[in-house]
């Protein structure tokens, strides 16, 4: 069988495409996520801030800051560490503003999430690219 | 198993009425995240602070649930309305059952 370069091109592809598993793999767990927390709500991304540097020297700490408000809850996602949970704000009656600001570790250059999940039940979503330098899951 | 947890936290020791007050807390902690391993190549056991919340005058303020993607000396920033004077009560949950607390006080200008 000759092949042309063109379908030899393809098959590369299709190769990397197969070799890229772990990738899905991580994305469903985010997803999963996602789900557990909004229950099949519809979500918006107006009325929800998140705040992270462009580029984190050091991934083991990286401070965010999100704030959402009207929200009772919100919750934060790394969607490229081992396991994507990062926190969940619960917010009581005596808060102030619906806001948090925290310290994570991002395991490499990834999406940081958050979800805020108002009052009425809608959910809000807003989501930031960090660049790590050095990871922070201590390899 | 952490030894050594010291709580630290940001009070202003007074504010008016119905202003919201921003409130730093930091605690001294390890946070095994249990993806890394020793020199010999074994795992080392998670061990964090899983939730960590803050009442004021018995009332919410928040209520955080933490995993181990939580940096190191956990450090939250947070914005709570004081109506009145009142006490301010910091808990951590950590992992081993361990429980660390701290109590601030504010009056009103």
């Amino acid at each position: 069988m000759k092949l042309s370069r063109r379908e030899t091109i393809a098959l590369a592809f299709a190769g990397f495409a197969a070799s890229g598993l772990p990738l899905p793999a991580w994305a469903s767990k985010v997803d999963d996520a996602i789900a557990a927390f909004t229950g099949g709500a519809a979500v918006g991304t107006d009325g929800i801030t998140l705040i992270t540097p462009e580029i984190a020297e050091n991934g083991n700490t990286v401070p965010v800051e999100v704030s959402a408000p009207g929200a009772v809850s919100i919750m934060l996602l790394a969607a490229g560490n081992p396991t994507p949970g990062v926190a969940t704000f619960n917010f009581g009656p005596a808060a102030g503003a619906q806001m948090a600001a925290t310290r994570i570790r991002l395991a490499g250059t990834q999406d940081v999430i958050a979800l805020a999940k108002m009052a009425d039940g809608s959910i809000k979503q807003a989501q930031a690219t960090v660049k790590v330098t050095i990871g922070g899951c201590g390899g | 198993m952490a030894s050594n947890v010291k709580p630290r936290v940001k009070v202003p020791s007074t504010a008016s009425a119905g202003e919201g007050v921003v409130i730093k807390t930091l605690i001294s902690h390890p946070m095994e995240s249990g993806q890394r391993k020793d020199s010999s190549g074994n795992p080392i056991p998670r061990s964090i602070i899983n939730r960590f919340t803050c009442d004021f005058n018995g009332a919410t303020v928040v209520d955080v649930t933490m995993e181990p993607a939580i940096s190191t000396n956990p450090y939250f920033e947070f914005v709570t309305k004081v109506d009145a004077a009142g006490e301010f009560k910091f808990t951590w949950y950590d992992d081993d059952g361990s429980v660390y607390e701290d109590v601030k006080s504010i009056k009103l200008a």
